[in-house]
């Protein structure tokens, strides 16, 4: 499904992963023994291209904050691989790991928790080009200022600190900071959920301008669905550790195929009052990443028929159409879909790109 | 106008404020609205507009020795919460007035079993035993979908989802069968999917047991999805009030439709340019007198400094008629 998914682009991709698992020891009893592990991340493959924004939904302890982060080797994921442009990053050494860091980089959800409030805001967003060696003192002082010019502060806020700014200012701040390097790859955490409506339209349209004017890659992690729909070029459906579904962004919306994706749709409240839909009502939560169920984590939540017949089945990614990515799972797709889909039947539906 | 019999509670030139540093700021602003019985009216608004705060005042609930309410009236059911005493406030929380908050987790003891708190609201309202309590507890838990709510009882509340706990609160608010709830953000803190389950829940309850809602919420999803009316409310005061199909259909005020226009919605084409409101809104101690929307757009120096009347322009279409912000409606 790998190699399908890749030859869609005309392009190398920036990052590509592979079959990533990021999976959490839990440990316990007398000598803290491992006994099992939380499987937050569970055989995910993806890819982005240069320039493009993947959206990332799914609901909290999906594990997308966890796929996030790995990406970036801020966390050591348990297996796979995870390459940026032609480097294998999945297991290379912090010392290694510094030199590339510049290329890829993080906006995260609370502005106010990743800002030190002990620092400047000339010192935060320096801080990344003293780390990496880059200009004169002066040539830097001037590079702040752009960099402040650039997401809408004014100059004087390089003096000030970031608890005396607003959340979307110290949003900028934060964007500022990630731009520094000059990064291929911004991998945005929940980055507007957050801020207030008028603020989120601010901070969205500047990451829409930056990528116009940069080419900047984004990873843009959220569960607010329109927020994704809007900022997206592609996006992905996260559920218990594995990617469901996978589409261009108006694909996934005007036909999405997976029950999950069906049912995250229809509960999105529509600004219409007249225009009240039906809700595909899910009953119960999310299953335990700890002990998820051997067979379709979602179909075992519906409470499928067709669950105990998942149990042993691969149940990953297979193209349903041109670059619309679905999981092959009987469970959760039309019986016509899985009829496309289903083991063996692969490549008769469409042509193999 | 406590005379008036289709409105459960009816909110008249609020003011409430509260001691800092910088002096007494004043967080609501003369704020008046009423909410008919059996409706869901919804408050809607940014961060620091003083919607939580008008809520709070309403059951007097106010973090002490700070605030403060310094004029108005609330008529629940004729009579005036403001001038009654503490003990009579209380029998009206959590009996016929109940609270559910925004986060499930905080509103719940985590030492004491769910079982003790919902049956200790009905204990503290009703004269009747631990052990009929204990049942009524146990039905509430039922009424609000709780699957086998016996053993539920029993649980404490870490071990419920955070769905799970939204609907013990509600259990909590509703127990003593309130005339009016009020819900500060009820599903701000849960996903998106289990919004819809609470939401679909309220409004069940609501036709089956006939309570006026007062929804507080930031989403204005959430508004038009479960709202009949809608305040919105701007740096402390109340911009535009109207019927939620209205105010979808016809904003008046521009800061309403600069809400409206700045959410991305499934149908706004991708990576477009959203329509966003400049600025922020200004510090309570730095509020002007006049026209606090102009203030944000920087006008207030141009126009005057008196504060704009709140209107009834059309027939239940009340807005603050600023010559700036509703410029499209006669004077």
């Amino acid at each position: 499904m790998f190699e399908v998914q890749r030859s869609m682009f005309a392009t190398p991709p920036l990052l590509s992963v592979s079959d990533l698992r990021v999976h959490f020891p839990v440990r316990a009893g007398l000598m803290l023994r491992q006994t099992t592990a939380v499987r937050a991340v569970d055989g995910v493959s993806l890819e982005i291209a240069p320039g493009e924004t993947l959206g990332l939904v799914g609901e909290s302890g999906c594990g997308k904050s966890t796929l996030g982060k790995a990406v970036v080797r801020l966390l050591k994921p348990t297996s796979g691989s995870i390459h940026f442009e032609s480097n294998d990053i999945s297991h290379l050494k912090q010392s290694a790991l510094r030199p590339l860091r510049r290329n890829f980089q993080m906006i995260f959800q609370d502005p106010a928790e990743s800002l030190d409030p002990r620092m400047s805001v000339r010192s935060i967003i320096e801080e990344p080009l003293i780390i990496h060696g880059l200009g004169t003192r002066a040539e830097r002082h001037t590079q702040v200022n752009e960099l402040l010019d650039r997401v809408g502060l004014p100059t004087a806020a390089s003096e000030r600190y970031s608890f005396e700014f607003s959340g979307g200012q110290r949003q900028r701040i934060g964007i500022a900071r990630a731009l520094a390097l000059k990064p291929k790859l911004i991998v945005c955490d929940e980055p507007v959920s957050a801020l207030d409506v008028s603020i989120q339209s601010q901070i969205l349209n500047l990451l829409v301008e930056l990528q116009k004017d940069f080419g900047i890659s984004y990873f843009f992690i959220a569960h607010d669905l329109s927020v994704v729909k809007h900022i997206s070029d592609r996006v992905a459906v996260m559920y218990l550790g594995k990617i469901v579904e996978l589409a261009p962004a108006e694909t996934i919306y005007r036909d999405p195929r997976h029950a999950y994706t069906k049912a995250l749709l229809s509960a999105i409240p529509s600004t219409d009052p007249k225009a009240r839909r039906k809700k595909i009502l899910l009953e119960g939560d999310v299953p335990s990443p700890i002990d998820p169920p051997a067979g379709s984590a979602f179909g075992h939540r519906i409470k499928h028929p067709l669950y105990p017949d998942t149990i042993g089945m691969p149940l990953g990614l297979t193209e349903i159409a041109t670059g619309h990515f679905v999981a092959a799972d009987p469970c959760c797709l039309t019986p016509e879909d899985w009829d496309k889909v289903k083991p063996g039947n692969i490549g008769k539906s469409h042509e193999t790109p | 106008m406590n005379g008036d019999s289709d409105n459960i509670l009816e909110v008249d030139k609020l003011i409430t404020s509260f001691e800092t540093d910088r002096g007494l700021l004043r967080a609501v602003d003369q704020v008046s609205f009423s909410v008919p019985k059996r409706k869901t009216v919804g408050i809607v608004g940014e961060s620091g507009c003083g919607k939580s705060v008008t809520a709070m005042s309403i059951i007097r609930l106010l973090p002490q020795p700070t605030g403060k309410i310094l004029g108005g009236h609330i008529h629940f059911k004729g009579r005036d919460l403001l001038r009654a005493s503490e003990a009579e406030i209380r029998k009206v929380r959590g009996g016929e007035i109940g609270v559910i908050f925004q986060e499930p987790m905080a509103a719940l003891n985590p030492v004491h079993r769910i079982g003790r708190q919902v049956s200790e609201v009905i204990r503290l309202h009703q004269k009747i035993s631990k052990k009929d309590a204990w049942d009524a507890a146990t039905e509430m838990l039922d009424l609000v979908r709780i699957p086998a709510p016996e053993k539920r009882m029993m649980d404490y509340p870490h071990h419920l989802s955070g769905g799970m706990r939204q609907r013990i609160v509600i259990a909590i608010a509703l127990a003593c069968r309130p005339d009016l709830v009020i819900a500060d953000e009820p599903t701000t803190a849960l996903d998106v999917t289990v919004q819809a389950q609470i939401l679909d829940l309220m409004g069940r309850l609501q036709s089956e047991m006939g309570m006026s809602i007062i929804l507080i919420t930031h989403d204005l999803g959430v508004i038009a999805e479960t709202c009949d009316e809608v305040v919105v409310m701007y740096a402390g005061r109340v911009v535009e009030r109207t019927s939620a199909e209205e105010l979808f259909a016809n904003p008046l005020h521009a800061y309403t439709k600069g809400l409206l226009r700045s959410i991305p919605t499934l149908e706004t084409p991708s990576k477009s340019i959203l329509n966003t409101i400049p600025g922020m809104v200004a510090s309570l101690a730095e509020h002007t007198h006049g026209c606090r929307f102009c203030q944000r757009m920087g006008r207030s120096d141009r126009r005057s400094r008196e504060r704009p009347k709140f209107e009834e322009v059309s027939p239940s279409h009340w807005v603050e008629t600023c010559p700036e912000c509703t410029s499209n409606i006669e004077h």
